[in-house]
């Protein structure tokens, strides 16, 4: 596909995929539960609790708890779905996940909305931008986040049919929405959004949209850019990856997230024992966030449009040597 | 031969497969699981509905239990054994590689009884509460048991647990607190006081039990009777069992210095003297 093909239909926040998605869930699959700790609507499960009210649970402020009422829902049978803020979704209980979930191997979804700087005026408090990485460490967790509303509705409903636990991110701010409706998600398959032969583009969650954009203004100033969505971080499409380097010998990875650990590591990770390629990071940079609209943190942290063409411009310089 | 006196011969070979195990591999927790035997023998031999030779994860139609306290492991691989889980020679490969006895309680190498990891203390509760509520939905009967340590209810997601349980009326769950009083760095009220435990409990919401002596068989058979009994009412139920660390043998009981250490050669025939021998015999 063309780069300049890709147009955004409107602005819908990916959480109110999440909120639809388990919506539909409830009424095909008896089995899934939904939990929160204190954010039904924040994670829009309203319409979910008010369909299915039986198989709902509010746990309060307690995180560490619900991540273990989760793993026992899990063991005797449901599939459960917590919904909480990233933050509180990842660090706030990492050992919970790791011992009762993890380990255990138990199928809990953790669903994990206002991930990273767009999280916005709450600050670097509530801004998680170690969650991907925390995630991945993590032996046997799928770690998903999806790019906007139509594929966090999507994934939400593909995940109940995996037997597992995973970790779905996604974000609070209304983002533009680009990819297909009712669009069958393929959990670890990379999407190749557009064709390129200068540098690959390789970008998850919001910063999907902020590549296409960048692309487009390379392309109008003759730089071709392969864009794929790796919408899964683990398990990375290890084939996808390296088929687009190959062809590139160009790398740029875009992410909201911290350099250290997040998808960018992952592709590294990747390249330096396969295909060592040069490579430009777009992610923030070692350092908390802070309060903020969430287009002026994305600006002040790096993670904007400018820093994507700024990145494919270093790397091409670099692959020119 | 009465009930009882089975459940007893079973507990004297339960002691004697823990200071087994721990003395074979040099590495363990003997103190709580010692403590504890009474409690298990009961649970598995006489109070709870459950099928050993096919297991299932989801316990469907069957009463399920939890470990929190993960570390008293010994204990519990005992009886899963002895009660027909997996077979008793598999008690000599406790906490050595390639095993499926880890030294604290896995779901990892399909250890049948097992139904999630636990170790890091404060988790087992949460889980249990899980679990019952799915039986809630599934209009499933049974019973939910778990077990955690007193020391354990320093973490604050036991409080979570507990204050949840009340708040979502998990009726069908009947939690034991092993209240021996000590915990690796001492007594519990020096280490970090408990305060008044039922009082807490109480004021949380629960139906409170106290069971005086929690090394006597007959009288944790019936009081996990009771708490059966006690069920349904709209409340979850706790016992709080006061047992003695290291019971069974004369040196170790009522200190918190045997939570986590192996006897030498010398202390281990001293422990297998005070054990006595019974027909089921050593694995």
């Amino acid at each position: 596909m063309n780069i300049n093909d890709i147009i955004s239909t409107g602005t819908r926040a990916t959480r109110e995929g999440f909120g639809q998605g388990l919506l539909e869930l409830g009424r095909s699959n008896p089995k899934v539960v939904g939990l929160t700790a204190d954010l039904i609507e924040s994670l829009l499960m309203q319409h979910f609790k008010a369909e299915f009210p039986e198989r709902f649970f509010e746990i309060g402020i307690a995180e560490a708890n619900m991540m273990g009422i989760a793993a026992g829902l899990a063991t005797a049978g449901k599939i459960p779905f917590t919904g909480t803020f990233a933050n509180f979704s990842t660090g706030r209980v990492y050992d919970q996940i790791r011992q009762s979930i993890a380990y255990s191997h138990k199928n809990v979804k953790i669903c994990a909305s206002h991930a990273g700087l767009t999280l916005g005026e709450d600050g670097a408090t509530h801004q998680i931008l170690e969650d991907i990485g925390l995630m991945r460490m993590m032996p046997g967790m799928v770690v998903i986040n999806p790019c906007d509303y139509n594929q966090t509705k999507a994934a939400t409903i593909a995940i109940a049919d995996y037997f597992g636990p995973v970790y779905l991110r996604f974000g609070r701010p209304a983002w533009p929405i680009f990819t297909p409706e009712n669009q069958k998600f393929e959990i670890g398959k990379a999407l190749h959004l557009a064709d390129g032969t200068d540098v690959t583009i390789f970008a998850t969650g919001h910063l999907v949209w902020t590549s296409i954009e960048a692309a487009k203004e390379l392309s109008a100033q003759g730089i071709s850019c392969e864009v794929i969505n790796i919408h899964t971080i683990k398990p990375l499409d290890e084939k996808a990856v390296l088929a687009s380097v190959r062809k590139t010998r160009a790398v740029v990875v875009a992410e909201e997230h911290q350099r250290n650990g997040g998808l960018g590591d992952a592709i590294a990770n990747l390249l330096v024992q396969k295909l060592p390629t040069p490579m430009e990071y777009v992610g923030v940079n070692d350092s908390f966030g802070e309060s903020g609209k969430p287009a002026e943190l994305l600006e002040k942290y790096g993670l904007g449009k400018k820093d994507v063409l700024a990145a494919v411009k270093n790397v091409l310089e670099r692959k020119g040597k | 031969m009465t009930d009882t006196t089975k459940l007893t011969m079973l507990a004297s070979q339960v002691r004697r497969d823990i200071i087994r195990m721990v003395f074979g591999v040099q590495s363990g927790h003997p103190g709580g699981s010692l403590g504890c035997v009474e409690f298990f023998v009961a649970l598995y031999g006489n109070i709870m509905k459950h099928t050993p030779k096919t297991f299932k994860m989801e316990g469907k139609g069957q009463d399920m239990f939890f470990l929190s306290n993960g570390h008293i492991s010994p204990v519990w691989y005992s009886v899963l054994a002895r009660t027909g889980y997996f077979p008793v020679a598999e008690l000599a490969t406790f906490r050595k590689l390639n095993s499926r006895l880890q030294g604290h309680p896995t779901t990892h190498e399909g250890l049948p009884g097992i139904r999630v990891a636990s170790g890091s203390l404060g988790q087992g509760m949460s889980v249990a509460i899980g679990a019952a509520l799915a039986k809630k939905i599934d209009g499933d009967p049974r019973w939910v048991f778990a077990l955690t340590g007193d020391g354990e209810l320093d973490e604050g997601q036991c409080w979570e647990a507990i204050m949840s349980a009340a708040h979502l009326k998990v009726d069908n769950l009947i939690v034991t607190v092993d209240w021996n009083g000590q915990q690796i760095d001492g007594p519990t009220k020096e280490v970090m006081d408990l305060g008044n435990l039922p009082a807490k409990w109480k004021s949380f919401g629960w139906d409170v039990l106290i069971l005086e002596n929690g090394n006597n068989m007959d009288d944790v058979i019936a009081m996990l009777r009771k708490a059966k009994r006690r069920t349904g009412k709209g409340k979850p139920v706790v016992i709080l069992m006061k047992t003695h660390m290291g019971y069974g043998i004369d040196y170790m009981v009522g200190s918190y210095k045997w939570h986590g250490k192996s006897p030498n050669q010398e202390q281990y025939d001293l422990a297998m003297k005070q054990l006595v021998k019974v027909e089921l015999g050593d694995y």
